[in-house]
């Protein structure tokens, strides 16, 4: 059928539609465009260049030539708290029960390199993560788990150093080389300056660690994904899905910049970057993005940075149900919230995915809560007959044509982005911070004036009792923690250990490590973070070494 | 609290707040603490920063705070950021870059929005200057926006005026330069590791070339990078240079001079306004003038003569 | 009437701030003059400020769980500055069953995911002194 057949009976359509809204007009608020047809497409000339198929350049339908048809995609649930014995307890749960990857969340005194017993510490300590304040804990966060069978992703940045090697060294006594390790460090500084927040250094000492991270796993952790560039968080703190996906790969393109600038091969380290998308709640949008994502990837990896490999243009993508969707009111809604957010994620075609639980607007998950959410994930792989079939939306009109627009909203931004000296300079001029916050203004005064309707919030509203049965972590934890941190710090033995450890041990490997961070990029860093780790220095003694050197990072706040 | 000015002289630190935000809101109570307040006034040394939106002032003076601290002084900083015409609100951000500084006992910060009136502000600003010195600060940041003529006025309050620019900035310069050549005693380009830094301090040299004025305070040029706390201390010398001149030549008393005669006349001027204002809108005769007025039945140059030899006689 | 300065604020760790500044902006739009301090303040930094700054209310954001330790501990150091009348309200992440205990412990108000900004201006223009 020809351009010229459509457009007429469209015409027709129109015509139709406006006798149609004098009768019964739309409903407001509603994207302008109601209906897509052949038009909004490109031909089918463009198929093989812009849409292509999976496993292939420009690899829109997914990264692997059979996607769900092999395996599911791994189900990987976030999860810690408390102490290191009682995340562990869930982890043994979680596999146990079908879960085919751990997620390690950390509190934040970890994230941000203090120890437990650190001033700063007080009130935080196991809250939102597993606090780890030396190796002694992180051999009990992984005891009786086989770190040659399972994949760990660590949800850890600016001292990603230091928990990578944790886990290489608890491997190393579990009898596992390195270079059997399966899993991710998110290590994205840029997306913590931007939008998360648990961030230490200024941007120059980080991009150094981070490629010095690049260099040494490629060497000694092939395979492991030295980076998760992350857009959840950016999504999280209120963009829309265009910016997500454009932030996120402009921040990817520093990293890269950065690595091939401290002379390594794009193709020797490309492969190993991971990326982390948010499934937020609008299904087909969402479906659009992830394939948007992977084409302006696959373009930015061949054509900017000449990447030979086809591995090196892949967009591999950890996905997360979208936190910030979650009500605290009738909280059982949010298990069809999270259904909807994987079904986006699966048509998406993602890697892996963490679904959120039910409960999470009000406090940390509980057991009975994360086990539905697993379940969801399982009754969409197994009955929902999404995983069926390789990128089922693709050819709708819709979801084609939004493909292309989100690609082009990146392309503008990532532009934009390049004209301001790239991500790292965009963000020490707040311009990503600012673009971030507009949209989450504009989020919240479309609910509070119900342009946007949310279940339960501003519309099917009820007199509900307050929830029973949430998780709490009490302060107990910080003490417990601190006691055992006097113990270590004092040489004393601690968990397994047959002898405290080595106080001039510890001071000289510090010594040592303060040195090289004095040296420029060349000299890497994590040989000796190993070593200092080795000794049961604490995180919070490496980090304090390291601040020293590179001084703390200072936000760029624009309102 | 009892007697606000009496706590503000005993080094009371909520006192200062207090007197501030009496002094911001016009409260009844402002004048009176201010008359108390003004004959231990005159000891701290006041200095402006000001320049464009991004030009990295906050920072700058953060460091420039810890700079002087380090030599023994006590500082005091007012931050001034624009209030929204709109609304009538305003975000004061400038403190997220103080924030370890603002542990400092030797240190006080105080956020200002604009507030609509713009005389009304340089007036309060003065005032929030005075008593800071007052309650014994050595050194007193005036920093804001350099965009207009309004915060021209704000930073006569200064002895020493510093301008912020960063590279980069394009035009941007060329729009501001008639104002800013005028008040920079010193000039600053921040994030001088940036692009383009030589090229805006050869940019100034000129304009101060052409300026053609004929002084013997020539304001010096010089480059800084703040969040690494680089040329800071340089900055700090050039102040007390600055300083230890318009001491030397005279004109630190020339400039204390015209201002104590510009607080007056401007205080007058307020006051008369506010006299005369009330006496028209209470005594209800306004209406009878505008529609009169309006009607050209007279003039408003007759009026306020008018106005004038009966209520001012 | 005198203008209306909130104090808002990020006590502890915890790196989200799209509520406090989204808060921060909705205030503003009231107009209120908003002193915004910022991630990873002490409890100590945000008394101090709340004292200089002369506020007539503190605003405060938690998501990490970290409130029953952190709000109280606020509420005490303003307190101490002299600080009688200053409105201290807190939000985030906070079960409805901690919030008697934030009440008991001087928190004026708490409000909860899903609180439109206006039910927070509301409330200050209320119950501000």
């Amino acid at each position: 059928m020809s351009n010229e057949k459509i457009k007429a009976e469209l015409e027709k359509y129109e015509a139709a539609v406006a006798k149609a809204i004098e009768k019964t007009p739309e409903r407001k608020h509603l994207p302008e465009q109601r209906l897509y047809t052949p038009l909004d497409v490109k031909g089918v000339e463009a198929y093989t260049d812009e849409i292509g198929f999976p496993g292939q350049y420009p690899f829109t339908r997914g990264v692997q030539p059979t996607m769900y048809r092999g395996r599911f995609w791994t189900m990987r649930m976030y999860a810690g708290f408390s102490t290191a014995k009682a995340s562990n307890e869930r982890y043994r749960y979680l596999i146990a029960n079908g879960g085919t990857g751990l997620s390690c969340a950390f509190d934040l005194p970890t994230q941000i390199g203090y120890d437990s017993d650190d001033p700063i510490s007080e009130g935080e300590v196991g809250k939102v993560g597993v606090a780890i304040d030396s190796l002694a804990d992180m051999e009990v966060l992984f005891d009786q788990i086989d770190l040659g069978k399972v994949s760990t992703s660590m949800t850890i940045n600016a001292p990603a150093s230091v928990l990578l090697a944790m886990y290489i060294a608890v491997a190393e006594e579990q009898g596992v080389p390195a270079d059997q390790l399966r899993g991710t460090i998110q290590n994205d500084i840029l997306k913590e300056y931007a939008a998360r927040g648990t961030y230490i250094f200024p941007p120059k000492p980080s991009m150094r660690i981070i490629t010095n991270i690049f260099e040494y796993c490629s060497k000694n952790v092939p395979k492991w994904n030295t980076i998760s560039i992350s857009g959840y968080h950016i999504r999280e703190a209120g963009s829309t899905a265009s910016q997500e996906i454009a932030f996120t790969i402009a921040d990817g393109i520093a990293y890269v910049d950065a690595a091939i600038k401290a002379g390594m091969d794009v193709d020797d380290f490309a492969g190993r970057l991971s990326f982390f998308w948010n499934a937020h709640n609008n299904v087909l949008e969402e479906v659009a993005k992830f394939r948007a994502s992977r084409r302006v990837w696959a373009k930015v990896m061949k054509e900017r940075f000449g990447a030979k490999k086809p591995k090196s243009m892949m967009l591999r993508v950890h996905t997360q149900t979208a936190g910030s969707m979650l009500t605290a009111q009738q909280p059982n809604n949010n298990i069809i919230r999270v259904a909807l957010q994987t079904a986006a994620a699966v048509m998406g075609g993602t890697q892996s995915l963490h679904t959120n639980s039910r409960d999470e607007a009000l406090a940390l998950p509980t057991q009975e809560s994360v086990t539905i959410a697993l379940r969801t994930q399982q009754i969409v792989a197994n009955e929902s007959g999404l995983a069926d079939v390789i990128d089922p939306l693709a050819g709708s009109y819709y979801v084609e044509a939004m493909t292309d627009r989100i690609e082009k909203e990146a392309w503008d931004y990532i532009k934009k982005i390049d004209e301001l000296g790239g991500a790292v300079a965009a963000i020490e001029k707040g311009y990503i911070q600012k673009e971030i916050q507009d949209s989450a203004y504009k989020w919240q005064m479309d609910v509070e004036n119900k342009r946007r309707i949310i279940v339960g919030v501003n519309e099917y509203t009820m007199e509900e009792e307050p929830p029973k049965g949430l998780l709490k972590v009490d302060a107990s934890v910080g003490i417990e923690q601190c006691k055992k941190l006097a113990d270590l710090k004092a040489g004393k033995p601690i968990n397994k250990m047959t002898k405290g450890r080595d106080n001039e041990a510890v001071k000289a490997a510090l010594a040592e490590l303060k040195e090289a961070c004095k040296k420029d990029e060349s000299e890497n860093l994590m040989p000796h973070i190993l070593k200092a780790v080795k000794t049961y220095a604490t995180l919070g003694e490496i980090c304090n070494v390291m601040r020293e050197v590179f001084g703390l990072y200072e936000a760029h706040v624009s309102l | 609290m009892e007697n606000i000015a009496d706590e503000v002289l005993k080094g009371n630190r909520l006192a200062l707040a207090k007197a501030i935000t009496a002094i911001e809101n016009e409260r009844e109570n402002a004048t009176e603490i201010m008359q108390q307040l003004y004959p231990h006034t005159g000891n701290a040394y006041v200095l402006g920063i000001t320049g464009p939106p991004g030009a990295g002032k906050s920072t700058l003076t953060d460091k420039l705070a810890k700079e002087f601290r380090s030599r023994g002084k006590t500082v005091g900083i007012i931050a001034i950021d624009p209030t929204s015409p709109f609304s009538g609100g305003a975000i004061l951000g400038d403190r997220i870059r103080m924030n370890d500084l603002a542990m400092d006992e030797g240190v006080f910060i105080r956020s200002m929005g604009t507030r609509g009136s713009l005389g009304g502000l340089s007036h309060k600003t003065a005032d929030a200057v005075k008593v800071m010195d007052a309650f014994g600060v050595d050194v007193i940041f005036v920093e804001t926006v350099g965009v207009g003529q309004s915060e021209v006025d704000i930073v006569k309050a200064a002895d020493t005026t510093m301008v912020v620019l960063i590279p980069g900035m394009g035009d941007d310069i060329q729009a501001i330069k008639a104002g800013i050549l005028e008040i920079g005693d010193i000039f600053t380009i921040n994030k001088a590791d940036h692009d383009g830094a030589d090229k805006l301090q050869t940019e100034l040299n000129m304009m101060l070339d052409l300026d053609g004025v004929m002084k013997d305070w020539r304001p010096p040029i010089l480059k800084a990078v703040a969040n690494q706390n680089i040329g800071i201390t340089e900055v700090v010398d050039t102040f007390h240079k600055h300083r230890e001149h318009i001491e030397a030549n005279g004109q630190l008393t020339v400039r204390r001079t015209e201002r104590a005669k510009n607080e007056m006349l401007d205080l007058l001027d307020a006051k008369i306004g506010q006299y005369v204002r009330h006496k028209l809108v209470d005594s209800g005769k306004i209406d009878k003038f505008v529609e009169d007025i309006k009607a050209r039945k007279t003039d408003p140059y007759t009026v306020v003569n008018g106005v004038m030899e009966s209520m001012l006689k | 009437m005198d203008k209306i300065r909130v104090l808002v604020a990020k006590p502890g760790l915890d790196g989200h701030d799209r509520g406090a500044k989204v808060v921060a902006r909705a205030l503003r739009d009231a107009g209120f003059e908003v002193i915004y301090t910022g991630l990873r303040q002490t409890p100590e930094q945000i008394a101090q400020a709340a004292a200089d700054e002369d506020v007539n209310v503190v605003a405060m954001s938690i998501l990490s769980g970290a409130h029953p330790h952190l709000f109280p501990k606020v509420v005490n150091l303003v307190r101490e500055k002299g600080m009688k009348d200053t409105l201290i309200i807190g939000g985030g992440v906070i079960p409805e069953g901690d919030i008697p205990a934030l009440k008991q412990a001087g928190i004026a108000e708490v409000f909860t995911p899903g609180t439109p900004t206006t039910a927070i201006v509301d409330f200050i223009k209320a119950n501000v002194k």
